[in-house]
């Protein structure tokens, strides 16, 4: 009972906390173009407007679009309870749940993508197109950061691979993971999460028919994917595990908050790369993990 | 002490990937200036002790191959008034995953190899291998002239490695000599591509494979 109750209080501090993390970047674009800028809980507005709104629909979808949309959200939320977060630990751990992440990120992608076709937009299908094929050098990217860490801990389960440093090759790996983080959530240099502009879109196509309560599910379920992301290249690169529970717990707020301030900043100052310019970033991204993983591979023997 | 040696080398394979990913010449100019200047560092951290001559070669590596080469082929570029996009013959995905699988391979070779002890947990060997191939590399895939000066340099980077093996016994004027060499090379070359483009009005390699009166 009390084990059950535990998850749930995790879980629902997963799902407070994520709105905060797009409100705290949005606040950040705004200081440096010297504007006010909306509120830092504007998401949680957003998300409570949406919520109490009517769903339309277009007569050409089938029950799989409110599905897909719903399933893409579990996966997320699912994920989130595999991933450590610092003294508190997973409220799921076993051997190989670092796989089940990766699949369950996967599983959210391919629901979106799959809701996406549904609502018979050629528009749509285009951005959906576009989501999958980045996402094979993102997930290639990410796989590989993880048989980094896995190479340097010897171990599987995501709560044992994140407690100790990164090792000789953090820099590498944060570097790796930070590109990663920025293609998977849409941010600046691969997308601009701001425009509806049709040659700019990669994830907002996609979710352009959602409306009332699905369309709160994708934005919350985008939200929860950057603080899992954040957290997780904070955790690679923290040795979240050797330090005392409530440094280990400031630090993480702190690094989360930091790479929240850092992806600001990057999208405050650099340009979106030219559309056939980001698959060279993202293979950038995979050689850096890949190089992380070498170096914690053969780091011992130099 | 190894360790700073390592990182600077790994430094230089990294840069290798760099310049096979840049897509504008000045860009891999950069690259392999920079690779130059910090390879031009190793003959300092290898010797016990401080010797005049190795500071010498030291600092003329450092200005030789940071400072009058990357001026010269600026100068050549700026002369032959060339627009600053490179021409890839092989893609910049493909050559960077090409480097990339190189430096991999060539980190694996080195553990292979009977080395001696010294050299056995360090970097040299398998930084020699890797920018060598990542030279070859950027030589053959890129079609002008001055992308290919560029590689001829990392290639050149990496046979200097390659002889910091052997610093112990290589008399050092003859590093001093290859230097000397690579600029009047560079400078060379920095005069061909002005007459290249004059002749053909472009500093496509490829035009230079047919026969002319």
């Amino acid at each position: 009972m009390t084990t059950a109750f535990d998850i749930l209080l995790r879980l629902l501090l997963w799902l407070l906390l994520a709105p905060l993390v797009p409100g705290i970047i949005n606040k950040v674009k705004a200081w440096v173009a010297g504007r006010r800028g909306p509120p830092v809980l504007q998401l949680y507005y957003d998300l409570a407007k949406l919520w109490r709104k009517g769903v339309v629909l277009s007569t050409a979808v089938s029950p799989g679009h409110i599905a897909g949309t719903a399933v893409a959200w579990m996966a997320l939320v699912l994920a989130a309870l595999l991933l450590p977060a610092g003294p508190a630990g997973a409220p799921l751990a076993f051997r190989g749940d670092a796989l089940l992440f990766v699949y369950l990120l996967a599983l959210a992608r391919f629901c979106t993508a799959l809701a996406a076709l549904d609502t018979g937009s050629a528009f749509e299908g285009m951005g959906a197109a576009r989501e999958v094929s980045y996402a094979v050098l993102g997930e290639a990217a990410i796989i590989t950061a993880l048989i980094a860490l896995s190479l340097q801990t010897g171990s599987v389960s995501l709560t044992t691979m994140l407690a100790p440093a990164a090792g000789a090759g953090a820099a590498l790996l944060a570097a790796g993971l930070f590109a990663v983080l920025l293609a998977e959530n849409c941010r600046v240099p691969f997308d601009d999460p701001n425009t509806h502009l049709e040659l700019t879109m990669i994830h907002e196509v996609m979710v352009l028919d959602h409306s009332g309560p699905p369309l709160a599910a994708v934005l919350h379920g985008a939200s929860l994917k950057l603080l899992m992301f954040s957290v997780l290249l904070v955790q690679a690169v923290l040795p979240a595990g050797e330090l005392s529970p409530l440094t280990a717990a400031c630090a993480l707020a702190g690094s989360v908050l930091a790479v929240a301030v850092g992806v600001g900043l990057v999208e405050s100052l650099l340009a979106r790369l030219a559309f056939r310019r980001v698959p060279l970033l993202l293979t950038t991204a995979f050689l850096l993990c890949l190089f992380a993983a070498l170096v914690s591979w053969r780091g011992g023997h130099l | 002490m190894t360790g700073g040696l390592n990182l600077l080398i790994a430094l230089a394979m990294g840069l290798n990937l760099v310049a096979l990913a840049s897509s504008r010449l000045p860009s891999v100019i950069r690259a392999a200036a920079t690779q130059g200047m910090v390879l031009g560092l190793l003959p300092l951290l290898l010797e016990q002790e401080f010797h005049w001559m190795v500071g010498l070669v030291s600092v003329g590596t450092v200005v030789v191959k940071g400072f009058v080469i990357p001026h010269l082929l600026r100068r050549a570029l700026r002369a032959a008034n060339i627009d600053r996009e490179m021409e890839p013959l092989l893609g910049f995905i493909p050559s960077l995953l090409l480097g990339a699988g190189a430096t991999i391979g060539a980190v694996a070779l080195g553990g292979a190899l009977p080395l001696r002890p010294e050299h056995a947990n360090s970097l040299l060997v398998p930084g020699a291998f890797a920018t060598v191939v990542c030279g070859f590399l950027l030589l053959m895939g890129r079609a002008k002239a001055i992308s290919q000066v560029c590689g001829y340099l990392i290639l050149e980077n990496g046979i200097f490695l390659f002889g910091l093996l052997l610093i112990r016994t290589t008399p050092l004027i003859v590093e001093a000599g290859i230097l000397l060499d690579l600029t009047v090379a560079v400078f060379v070359i920095g005069i061909i591509v002005d007459r290249i483009q004059r002749e053909f009005d472009t500093l496509d390699t490829r035009k230079l494979t047919s026969l002319k009166e």
